[in-house]
């Protein structure tokens, strides 16, 4: 028990503060190498309770190609981030008044607000009938049997996407100069090679 | 373990597959194919259509109670698989002369249409906006498809961030939904709240955002801004699809959410959808007089075509429900005749959609002329034609469940909009002929305005039949 406390605080608090980084350094690259630390500590945070696909997913998704397409970006852009900080603190108190009243709005409305007396029941959980399998496990047999339908149709919007990104993007140039390895193949030297004798002295 | 009973998802599963195979075959032999891929899109509807008809039209509920099937689906199903034909029909020999003929464009209609299919039988909030998306997703693609056009750029971009707009609200409603009634299913829903004495506001405040969302998709005020813009702005085609099939979707929807899940509570959403229909009337009445470019008029009327469709729903009877799909199925009509006039409009090559370019035509193409002027005096409702019996059954409707001012108000509008329908007749039959239109108009335009106006006049014969079909699917929403 203790360890696994300690592993939480260990982890929680290299998350938030890692996460406090993320928003605070002023190098746009650093940002984005402690995102990867709090990235790696929430996966951790998932391990303790159970969680091992999702921790697994965190760390390949969103380190692995997220965190690095960021990464890509960041180095790529030359943008200069202290520019665009400039002058954006001159909005911090209507943004604070803002977030308050929002705040006691949402206070005011949740604190009436009644749930539906069937709500628990409805709400079993879906991988109750899987107890006893590891969570990879269970989750496949939610997403590829009970939810098939949406996961297909899913596929389907991003095969829209895919197509929406040709479509919109991609253009036929004429005059750039592409690699036919056909065209180098049937190449004849007889074609294109001329060897003329030129004496010693005198231009081609 | 759930059913696995694949049957109700045919047509779609068949549609999905010809969709990826005929992009194959496009990239494979490049853009001279797209003639042949847009014929062979038009026959995977048909095909699509008769593994509808050879399918048994009770209710079925499958795949884990995500999708279900029954006559109103069935019935419209067939309305938007027949828009997209009549969509992929007109806009041949259009897209040829815009040097728009890529082999995308049939293949992003039928994958549109699959979407659309999807929302009608959706059974579930999930696949409400899994379908939802799918047919946005190619909407927002086909209307940026002519790259070379700012407008059409502007109108892609326009569309696509108030579509991702709304489906943030339909989904932060959604969000609310499942966390006061705790499911997603529409059956689950119903039972639920039929059991309240009062309702739960966190589902009352997840309804008016679910709302608020479809209401975009349908273009009812006042979530209407985009309409006018998108329906200038994209390539005149994709215009004619936008304004004949992608509603009788969101309409379909729309009615299978309220009358299914939401059932108990009416008294809530009723307010909504009255609102939304009054202001969709009068915008759509007031807003179109000013206009002078033919697209831009289109758009309007579609906003208060959108508003009478709405009365059906707020009488919140079988009888208002059957009358919505008979509004829909007649206003799909009307404005299939009237884009495959718009999309053929062209002076010496030059493409023209304001209304002044129609002046005189009555002289130089009669034929054209007097199926505008029988479109133009449908739409706004003057008997015998079909348009009339299109508004007259939903004033019924209205007036059986007492609501006099909504019905009085859309007769008042309709006289409004009358003004400007009247006003192109006017204009093609007493101005000075301008210029005349090219005289040349393809094989399946011909046939598209043939079927619209023969429908349109012939309809008065033979009401019954459609009548009572248009009743009995909507007759299956209310077990």
């Amino acid at each position: 028990m203790i360890v696994q406390a300690f592993a939480f605080y260990l982890f929680a608090g290299i998350l938030t503060l890692s996460a406090l980084m993320v928003i605070t350094a002023r190098n746009p690259v650093h940002s984005v190498l402690f995102l990867v630390l709090a990235f790696f500590n929430a996966a951790g945070l998932f391990v303790l309770l159970g969680a091992e696909f999702v921790a697994m997913i965190l760390v390949i998704v969103y380190v692995g190609a997220v965190a690095v397409l960021f990464l890509f970006v960041v180095m790529m852009l030359d943008i200069s981030f202290a520019d665009l900080r400039r002058g954006a603190m001159q909005y911090v108190p209507i943004g604070l008044i803002i977030g308050a009243v929002l705040l006691t709005e949402l206070v005011m409305i949740y604190g009436t607000w009644s749930f539906a007396p069937d709500k628990s029941k409805n709400l079993a959980a879906p991988v109750a009938a899987f107890v006893g399998d590891t969570n990879t496990e269970a989750l496949g047999q939610v997403l590829y049997t009970n939810y098939i339908f949406a996961f297909q149709t899913a596929g389907l919007i991003l095969f829209v996407a895919m197509i929406g990104a040709i479509v919109l993007t991609h253009r036929t140039r004429p005059g750039v100069r592409k690699q036919s390895v056909s065209d180098q193949q049937a190449r004849n030297p007889a074609d294109v090679l001329e060897i003329r004798k030129i004496s010693s002295g005198t231009g081609a | 373990m759930i059913d696995f009973n694949l049957i109700p998802v045919l047509p779609e599963m068949f549609l999905a597959m010809a969709a990826m195979g005929l992009l194959v075959v496009g990239v494979a032999h490049g853009n001279s194919s797209t003639n042949v891929i847009s014929w062979a899109c038009v026959s995977a509807l048909v095909i699509a259509a008769c593994l509808l008809f050879g399918m048994s039209w009770e209710r079925q509920v499958v795949l884990n109670g995500m999708f279900v099937f029954d006559n109103f689906a069935g019935y419209m199903k067939l309305l938007v698989i027949l828009g997209l034909i009549t969509a992929l029909a007109i806009s041949g020999r259009y897209l040829e002369i815009l040097r728009m003929n890529r082999f995308e464009y049939p293949v992003l209609i039928v994958l549109a249409g699959i979407g659309m299919m999807l929302m009608i039988s959706s059974n579930n909030l999930l696949s409400l906006y899994m379908g939802l998306e799918l047919q946005s997703l190619s909407l927002y693609v086909l209307a940026a498809f002519n790259r070379n056009s700012l407008r059409a750029a502007e109108a892609g971009i326009k569309y696509f961030i108030l579509g991702a707009l709304s489906s943030g609200m339909l989904l932060f409603g959604t969000s609310l939904i499942y966390g006061y009634t705790g499911s997603i299913d529409y059956g689950v829903i119903g039972a639920t709240l039929s059991g309240l004495t009062a309702l739960p506001f966190g589902v009352i405040f997840g309804l008016v955002f679910i709302l608020a969302g479809l209401a975009f998709k349908v273009s009812a005020v006042p979530f209407h801004m985009w309409t006018p813009d998108v329906y200038q702005g994209a390539p005149t085609s994709v215009t004619a699809l936008f304004a004949i099939v992608p509603k009788v979707a969101a309409i379909a929807l729309l009615m299978r959410l309220l009358f299914e899940p939401f059932a108990a509570a009416q008294g809530q959403w009723v307010q909504i959808v009255y609102f939304l229909s009054l202001a969709s009337m009068v915008v759509g009445a007031f807003g179109a007089i000013a206009q002078t470019n033919l697209k831009r008029l289109f758009a309007y009327s579609s906003i208060g075509n959108m508003g009478y469709a709405l009365i059906g729903i707020v009488a919140g009877t079988p009888e208002g429900a059957g009358a919505v799909i008979l509004y829909m199925l007649i206003y799909m009509v009307m404005t299939a005749g009237v884009f495959a006039i718009i999309i053929g409009m062209r002076h010496d090559g030059i493409r023209a959609n304001h209304i002044s370019d129609l002046s005189g035509i009555s002289a130089t193409n009669p034929v054209l002329a007097y199926a505008m002027a029988i479109f133009m005096f449908s739409m706004s409702g003057i008997p015998p034609l079909a348009g009339f019996f299109g508004k007259l059954f939903i004033f019924q409707a209205a007036v059986a469940e007492q609501y006099y001012i909504l019905a009085t108000l859309g007769i008042l509008t309709s006289v409004v909009a009358a003004f400007y329908y009247l006003k192109i007749v006017k204009v093609m039959f007493f101005d000075e002929s301008v210029e005349p239109f090219e005289k040349d108009i393809p094989f399946a335009r011909r046939v598209v305005l043939f079927v619209a106006v023969v429908f349109l006049l012939a309809f008065i014969f033979r009401p019954e039949a459609i009548v009572g079909s248009a009743q009995s699917a909507a007759a299956s929403l209310f077990i």
